[in-house]
């Protein structure tokens, strides 16, 4: 039985130069069929949209009323038709006087949770680590590096628009 | 019938050659374990519990929708399904249970140094299959693609971002572009089905074929250190003298304690069931407070209560000591004593790592830092009937955010200190001047408060004394 399944002894061989170009050609095919599958692969796993930055309404300014800090949401810089809810995204907008909006990001700039604005005690505060910022966006207490990004707001024919931007990303 | 039967076999087996492939690897010599017999179960059960999750994993895909926008309808729908909710359950728990099964074994050949000559590639394929462990629990955890499952992304997204150079490409790279959003949930779904999964494969053939050709490791000795010169010949001479064949006089302990995990997982299941999903993964819904899954909220915690300087480091650094740690150790201590009685310091880099990590998931369950943004004012029989200012104060104490960090009478944070008998303790100046000047955790409220407010709110806090809270004036 082991006798019958052993391979059978290797023939005497003759030329060794011819081999070993088989053996390169054989190694050459196969490195050839890789890279042509692995290269288009990896590069559109690498590949990454770079999202453009849209201007998006948030509505009329009549809504906004001077001092109050409104959490707003609109469409994300890239939504994708399958993208359902998570399209969207929010921000804290505030109206500063008349012609002066300024918005807030939701992201805590220590881990990216979600702060919540107190409008008892003008405070932005985030409940994953306790993070506090001042109504400024200006760092209060915690573990926070760094302010509360802002995004760029302007007024159009009576309207409020927003300028989407990437999710802030706080390391350097 | 049976003589039909076992002909029928012989055929099969003679054409596809299953005996003589496999009879000599079912019955290959092991040493006797003796009373650390029941230690070598660890492996084997880690490997069942992965084939449950393999399979419960590919009936669970069958109706998953790997869509940003999707994904959480078609857990709701699993879940609504009897036997999808025991799915989810035996998937979920199953998880927990490989996450301290593989923990276990670790542990355990560890400290029988197990890792020593000849085996140090039996440990780092080991450690990559620790590594992968990981990394399916925390994609898993986000498929679940509820509230917490987006956070999670977003977490994951900064906390990446904090490695030098590469961190803000590999942010993105994780959440496949710029934002959370559409294009996210399928890269973790690939990466938890195909990618990971596949790596998981191509380790553990080879960690079950290094267990095969170097011989599963003997009960440590003290005084028996391993000289990688002898110690081929000497475990061969073990086997020739005392070894037992490991199907099915060893190996029957493998399928039994596994068919016990198993049992527990699948009775869990049924009996708790799965994790319960969220809200919606809504980026506007902004009341949310993301908690990994219980695995990850030691490191969730630590980050925290590491100091704000060493935060960046902690995050980086971490992880990378612990692998370096992991990929030396084998290679730094190939040879010499195995047992931990010669090795306690062994005993003590388990107990401390043991320690650390129980002592930070306790922390993080508790989440002291965490300010209760859900608290509700306090009620008229905790603030007294003491006048219009402290009945005033004790509104201003829950609408400026006090009571989101301080507790009075059980109502509140524990951020910060509790503040029901803070009158005996401080005066009203000194009250004054803590929040003015605010602390690490605490905002100063020197442009919050009014001239009026800070009266009331000084009222309010001055009256909390143990007689007050005794007996209310009349």
């Amino acid at each position: 039985m082991d006798d019958l399944n052993a391979p059978p002894a290797p023939l005497p061989l003759d030329d060794p130069a011819r081999r070993r170009f088989f053996g390169k050609l054989g190694a050459i095919c196969g490195s050839i069929v890789g890279f042509i599958v692995a290269i288009p692969s990896i590069v559109f796993l690498l590949g990454l949209r770079k999202a453009s930055q849209e201007w998006r309404s948030l509505g009329s300014a009549d809504l906004f009323r001077v001092g109050e800090t409104k959490l707003v949401s609109f469409l994300d810089p890239s939504p994708l038709p399958w993208a359902g809810v998570t399209a969207r995204t929010a921000a804290w907008l505030r109206r500063e006087d008349d012609g002066t909006f300024i918005a807030f990001s939701v992201n805590c700039t220590h881990l990216g949770c979600p702060v919540r604005w107190l409008p008892g005690a003008k405070l932005f505060m985030c409940p994953c680590h306790g993070g506090v910022y001042f109504g400024n966006g200006a760092v209060a207490s915690g573990p926070p590096p760094a302010p509360l990004p802002t995004y760029p707001v302007r007024l159009r024919d009576g309207n409020v628009e927003i300028l989407t931007t990437p999710l802030p990303i706080s390391g350097k | 019938m049976r003589g039909a039967g076992m002909r029928l076999w012989l055929w099969f087996d003679d054409l596809i050659g299953c005996s003589a492939a496999l009879g000599p690897v079912m019955t290959h010599l092991v040493p006797r374990a003796k009373k650390t017999r029941w230690f070598y179960v660890l492996g084997s059960a880690t490997l069942i519990v992965f084939l449950v999750q393999v399979f419960t994993g590919i009936a669970l895909s069958s109706a998953y929708v790997a869509g940003s926008g999707q994904a959480y309808e078609s857990l709701r729908f699993i879940t609504q399904n009897h036997l999808g909710r025991i799915l989810r359950g035996i998937h979920d728990i199953g998880a927990s249970a490989m996450i301290i099964l593989i923990g276990l074994h670790a542990i355990r050949v560890y400290l029988m140094g197990s890792y020593k000559y000849p085996r140090q590639m039996n440990w780092l394929t080991g450690a990559g299959l620790l590594l992968f462990t990981i990394l399916m629990a925390f994609t898993g955890q986000l498929l679940r693609w509820d509230q917490n499952g987006f956070w999670t992304a977003v977490v994951a997204a900064e906390q990446a971002g904090k490695v030098p150079v590469i961190g803000r490409w590999l942010a993105r790279f994780l959440l496949a572009g710029d934002t959370a959003g559409g294009a996210t949930l399928s890269r973790f779904f690939a990466a938890h089905v195909f990618f990971v999964p596949a790596c998981i494969f191509a380790f553990l053939g080879l960690h079950l074929y290094l267990v095969l050709h170097n011989g599963i490791s003997e009960p440590p000795k003290a005084g028996e250190p391993v000289d990688p010169r002898t110690y081929r010949r000497w475990y061969r001479r073990l086997l020739e003298r005392d070894g037992i064949p490991f199907w099915p006089d060893a190996g029957w302990r493998d399928l039994f304690f596994g068919m016990l995990v198993v049992i527990v997982i699948v009775v869990l299941a049924i009996v708790i069931g799965p994790a319960k999903l969220g809200k919606p993964p809504d980026p506007t819904i902004v009341q949310a407070s993301p908690r990994p899954d219980w695995y990850f909220l030691w490191y969730f915690a630590l980050l925290t209560l590491t100091p704000k300087w060493s935060e960046r480091w902690v995050i980086v650094l971490g992880p990378l000591v612990f692998g370096l740690f992991l990929i030396l150790l084998p290679l730094v201590a190939p040879k010499g004593e195995r047992s931990p009685l010669r090795r306690p310091w062994s005993i003590l880099v388990v107990v401390s790592i043991v320690g650390v990590i129980g002592y930070y998931t306790h922390m993080g369950f508790l989440a002291p830092w965490a300010p209760r943004l859900d608290a509700e004012p306090l009620p008229a029989q905790v603030v007294g009937a003491a006048g219009a200012s402290v009945a005033a104060g004790a509104q201003l104490f829950h609408d400026k955010g006090c009571e989101y960090c301080h507790q009075i009478a059980g109502y509140g944070g524990i951020r910060g200190p509790d503040l029901t008998y803070v009158g005996d303790r401080l005066t009203a100046d000194e009250i004054e001047t803590r929040i003015f000047s605010g602390a690490a955790n605490m905002p100063s409220y020197t442009k919050i408060l009014t001239p009026a407010e800070l009266k009331d709110l000084l009222a309010f806090l001055a009256s909390r004394r143990r007689l007050t809270a005794a007996m209310p004036p009349p």
